[in-house]
């Protein structure tokens, strides 16, 4: 197996590389045939002494079938593959299933803002935790990122996740995902966002069950602290 | 309108050299004033591909060549962030609409239509010499724009809003007003252009030459041209409104004020992939006037590749949003886009085949045009099988602004503009300056640009697939990009080299001007008007109106003693019109 | 088929040429146009009503007053335009000068209701209706003034007798520019005039 990809922990990345790997197998044979076509004719009908050339204008039915046939082809595995991805693109941009875990992914020249609603489950409540550049996600979750810009448009990008969604200024774009391998790993903006660009590097922890509840119970020390909800 | 314009028909005049060389209305001088800024802007192009290339692969170190670059902009040939953005951004921009567009259409366009339906002239020879003196001083608002304060436009070369609509985001300023600016001049010009091509082919064809006897060639420009004019309206408008954002400080593409940030891809792209057939069609058009010249074979399906391309061209108007899947806009506009896009496939898919049909049958030879137009062939065909994981949505979340991307429009438009654009410069040249370009010259450019440009951009698509994204002026910042360091540097090397591999280029086209071998009248025995034509072609063109009782491939005719049969000459079996 | 056409022919086959290449060139305005005004319709349409209150600031009855004025001079060019075609030489320069005249009303009424609007403090920055107010009647009016450039040039060679014989043809191009310029006006009025 070919293996250009980086691994993919995502639920819904396995998905998209067999898509990928359904049109790479499509038109790589049929790339690999009409480049062999082309090569061989070079080679078979270069000019020789005694051959002459055909008059061949396509300019009938008969004749025009010989490329027609061909793109009608072209046009059935094109559709094929369109339509096989298309359950692949709703599973990802479609709309979100239940989410256990919100958080709001904010962006700016060029940091991530990311909030954590706390225990409460609220935000914009005094137990929301801010924190610039690391998202901390636990395993097998449905996690649910509200992507908000206080600039200019920037994209959150994870490899991994085979995620990527611009994120506009004035609006409030949902996305989600479900890590399914613990780890740490990097997130980068992926749409040109100014001069530090390339510095808008960011860290998605997953954590494992307990390590999640570890991290919830440092972040947010003892219950009692918690301000009473209003 | 004055005298001279309506001269012609042999007319010689002793115009002073500016009149004859510099403020021509002979299109050809036009075409070759054309042909001479795309390919200096080219060189400079190349120059920033050079740059960039450099700082990715050995990030923050000096440039080889850049020391003479003044502070701010670079230090001591170290190129820091700004600098970097700003030759993306220009790179492109000067690569698709100072070097793609002069290239294709303003030199062969200006210089083959007249010539190939038998006209004197353009229909309209001081507006054709506006559009060339238009898109000079947008050549030069271009480079200008480098020497402002925060320097030049460094918002990529779509620009996208809102970090294109505000000064304060880039840090340019005048130079990006600047951009806007020459970008403005440069689509004045080629509107200008296009009413000409438009106009000239419709009413000033040669008697006997009708719309389907016309040379491919042609007809490629002109559908290019009206794709161009009904394409580019709204992004002028666009480009009214981002201005007046950047300077009087509306809000028609910024949030807060009240605008949309995405509306300015909807402009851009609105026009954005029809442009990319602007580019496209008359660099095909070169290799359909080549293929049957040197395949002694007419091209296989005339009717179907004008219909095709047409298709191909309204099409691309209903396609824009492929290019905006991971954009936030609304998921239920994906399926929609993605048909359209996979639909438009199928004309270019037919073209293809076409040209494989050509070649089937015929008796080949390859000199260097030859060479350049299958090369173009050859690696077309990657760019537009790779154009189908861009095309499909859920590939497309995750290689969209990687250098899959890159790569891709790189093999769709290096092709077009370059293999085509040197197929045809090397099969005109004859017309065009009286003289033979070199073929082993031509032979050792051939195969160097073929060789290093596909091992400059096949290891982009893997970079790609790595998650490797666009535009990041150190990769070196991110972890997982580190492994692919090496493959960067690879890939700078091979851009050097193939940036080297036009030098023999330069040499044979400056030798063959002043020193190549004497051209004849038709050195390719090629059917079309064009070679009809004494060479050096006088002021007026033909000494008598040519008519026409052919079609422009009637290559080896069944009962022909000849293997062709030039469209002007009445001998030989007749062709239905 | 003789090389030298007749000068009548040349004369025809000019004309066409010179007309086609003012449609075309007026088929890419309307795709200017068009793009504008497609996304002012979609901005005000997804503002709901919120440009209702700007909106009714513009003054209906200068711009009643503006679409009357530009109307008529559509008329006055078909007018200068028949009187070519009668070779009334006379007239036909009369009623360029009309045109050209009535232009300039547009303009200096035009002129009159920005610095009326300005004075009353709403600029291009007073909002988004504001801005694309400005934007569009502008954009529009620098048509306008290339316009009655164009026209008053015809004018200064109907006035010089230069414009015959052979270039009265240009009327007509002048005309078409014309109309198109009023017929913009005809979608700019109702959708910034009385829309709210």
């Amino acid at each position: 197996m070919l293996d250009w990809f980086p691994k993919n922990i995502s639920t819904f990345g396995a998905e998209i590389d067999h898509v990928f790997y359904l049109i790479f197998y499509i038109v790589g044979i049929g790339f690999l045939v009409g480049e062999a076509l082309i090569v061989y004719f070079l080679f078979r009908y270069r000019r020789r002494d005694g051959q002459k050339a055909r008059y061949v204008d396509g300019e009938t039915w008969a004749q025009s079938a010989w490329i027609l046939i061909p793109a009608v082809i072209v046009l059935v595995l094109d559709l094929w593959i369109d339509f096989a991805g298309a359950k692949a693109y709703e599973a990802v941009k479609g709309d979100t299933p239940v989410a256990e875990v919100v958080v709001q992914m904010g962006s700016k020249q060029f940091n991530w803002i990311i909030t954590y609603p706390g225990p409460d489950g609220t935000f914009g409540t005094p137990d929301d935790m801010v924190k610039e550049n690391d998202l901390h996600v636990p395993i097998n979750k449905v996690v649910k990122l509200l992507l908000t810009s206080e600039d200019v448009i920037h994209s959150f990008f994870v490899p991994v996740l085979r995620l990527k969604q611009d994120i506009l200024p004035g609006r409030e774009i949902e996305s989600w995902f479900e890590a399914t391998e613990t780890g740490t790993y990097e997130i980068a903006c992926a749409e040109l966002c100014g001069y530090g660009h390339y510095t808008m590097r960011g860290f998605l922890h997953v954590h494992s069950d307990e390590d999640y509840a570890a991290w919830l119970a440092k972040s947010w020390p003892a219950p009692e602290a918690e301000p009473a909800a209003e | 309108m004055s005298k001279e314009e309506h001269a012609g028909n042999g007319h010689t005049e002793d115009l002073g050299f500016w009149r004859k060389y510099i403020f021509s209305i002979d299109h050809k001088t036009i075409g070759k004033q054309y042909l001479f800024l795309s390919l200096f802007m080219a060189l400079v192009g190349g120059l920033m591909a050079y740059y960039m290339r450099w700082q990715i692969a050995w990030p923050e170190t000096a440039v080889p060549g850049a020391g003479w670059i003044p502070e701010p902009t670079a230090y001591d040939g170290i190129i820091p962030p700004e600098f970097y953005n700003a030759l993306v951004t220009m790179h492109g921009t000067i690569m698709v609409f100072f070097v793609g567009m002069p290239f294709l259409l303003g030199a062969f366009g200006n210089f083959l239509i007249p010539l190939m339906i038998g006209a004197d002239d353009m229909a309209f020879p001081r507006l054709n010499m506006m559009s060339f003196w238009t898109i000079f001083l947008g050549s030069l608002v271009m480079i200008a724009s480098f020497f402002f304060e925060g320097g030049s436009a460094s918002a990529g070369w779509t620009g996208y809003a809102p970090l294109s609509a505000d000064p304060i985001h880039t840090g340019a300023n005048w130079g990006m007003n600047l951009w806007i600016l020459g970008l403005a001049l440069e689509f004045t010009s080629f509107l200008m252009g296009g009413v000409n091509f438009l106009t000239t082919t419709v009413t000033m064809r040669a008697p006997g030459l009708s719309m389907f006897r016309l040379p491919l060639m042609v007809w490629m420009q002109i559908t290019a041209a009206v794709i161009f004019m009904l394409s580019v309206g709204p992004l002028i408008a666009g480009a009214i409104l981002l201005l007046l954002d950047r300077t009087i400080g509306t809000g028609f593409f910024i949030a807060e004020r009240g605008g949309d940030p995405l509306l300015w891809q909807h402009l851009f792209w609105f026009f954005g992939h029809p442009e990319v057939y602007v580019v496209l069609l008359p660099g095909l058009g070169a290799i359909m006037e080549i293929l049957p010249v040197f395949s002694r074979k007419p091209i296989f399906g005339y009717r179907t590749i004008i219909w095709s391309t047409i298709v191909a061209g309204v099409l691309s108007f209903i396609v824009w949003a492929h290019h905006m899947f991971v954009s936030g806009m609304d998921p239920r506009l994906v399926m929609p886009f993605s048909i359209t896009t996979i639909l438009i496939s199928v004309p270019f898919a037919i073209v293809i085949f076409a040209f494989m049909a050509t070649l089937w049958g015929g008796s080949l030879t390859f000199p260097t045009p030859m060479l350049f137009a299958i090369g173009t062939i050859l690696t077309f065909i990657i760019g537009g099988v790779t154009g189908i994981f861009n095309g499909s949505a859920p590939v497309d979340i995750y290689i969209h602004d990687t250098y899959f991307v890159v790569s891709h429009f790189h093999y769709t438009l290096f092709p077009d503009v370059f293999l085509g654009g040197f197929a045809a410069l090397y099969f005109w040249f004859p017309k065009m300056f009286g003289r033979m370009m070199n073929e082993t010259l031509g032979k050792i450019h051939f195969w160097w640009t073929m060789i290093a440009f596909n091992v400059v951009f096949i290891p982009m698509f893997v970079l790609g697939l790595g998650g490797h994204m666009r535009r990041i002026y150190n990769p070196l910042q991110y972890d997982f990009l580190k492994p692919m360091q090496e493959m960067n540097q690879f890939i700078t090397w091979a851009a050097i080299c193939l940036l080297i591999g036009q030098i023999p280029f330069i040499i044979n086209f400056f030798w063959s001007l002043f020193k190549g071998k004497k051209a004849g009248d038709n050195p390719w025995n090629a059917n079309t008007l064009e070679w009809a034509a004494p060479t050096p072609v006088p002021h007026g063109n033909f000494a008598t109106v040519p008519s026409v009782y052919h079609g422009p491939y009637e290559y080896s005719l069944p009962g022909s003693e000849t293997d062709w049969q030039p469209q002007h000459l009445q001998s030989g079996p007749t062709t239905s019109a | 088929m003789s090389v030298a056409a007749t000068a009548s022919e040349y004369q025809a086959t000019h004309t066409i040429r010179g007309k086609m290449g003012m449609w075309w060139f007026l088929a890419s305005e309307i795709m200017v146009f068009g793009g504008f005004l497609a996304i002012y319709i979609l901005y005000r349409m997804a503002s709901g009503g919120a440009w209702a209150a700007h909106a009714e600031h513009v003054s209906a009855t200068i711009g009643t007053f503006n679409t009357v004025l530009l109307l008529t001079s559509s008329l006055t060019m078909v007018k200068a335009f028949e009187y070519i075609d009668a070779d009334d030489r006379e007239k036909a320069r009369n009623f360029l000068l009309f045109t050209v005249l009535l232009g300039v009303a547009f303009l200096g009424v035009k002129g009159f209701e920005y610095s009326k609007e300005i004075a009353a403090g709403y600029t291009p920055l007073s909002g988004i209706f504001w801005s694309f107010y400005y934007a569009l009647t502008g954009l529009h009016g620098l048509h306008v003034l290339a316009g009655v450039i164009l026209n008053f040039s015809l004018f200064m060679m109907a006035a010089r007798g230069t414009l015959w014989p052979k270039t009265q043809g240009r009327v007509e191009y002048a005309g078409l520019y014309w109309h198109f310029v009023d017929l913009i006006w005809i979608f700019l009025f109702p959708l910034l005039y009385l829309s709210y």
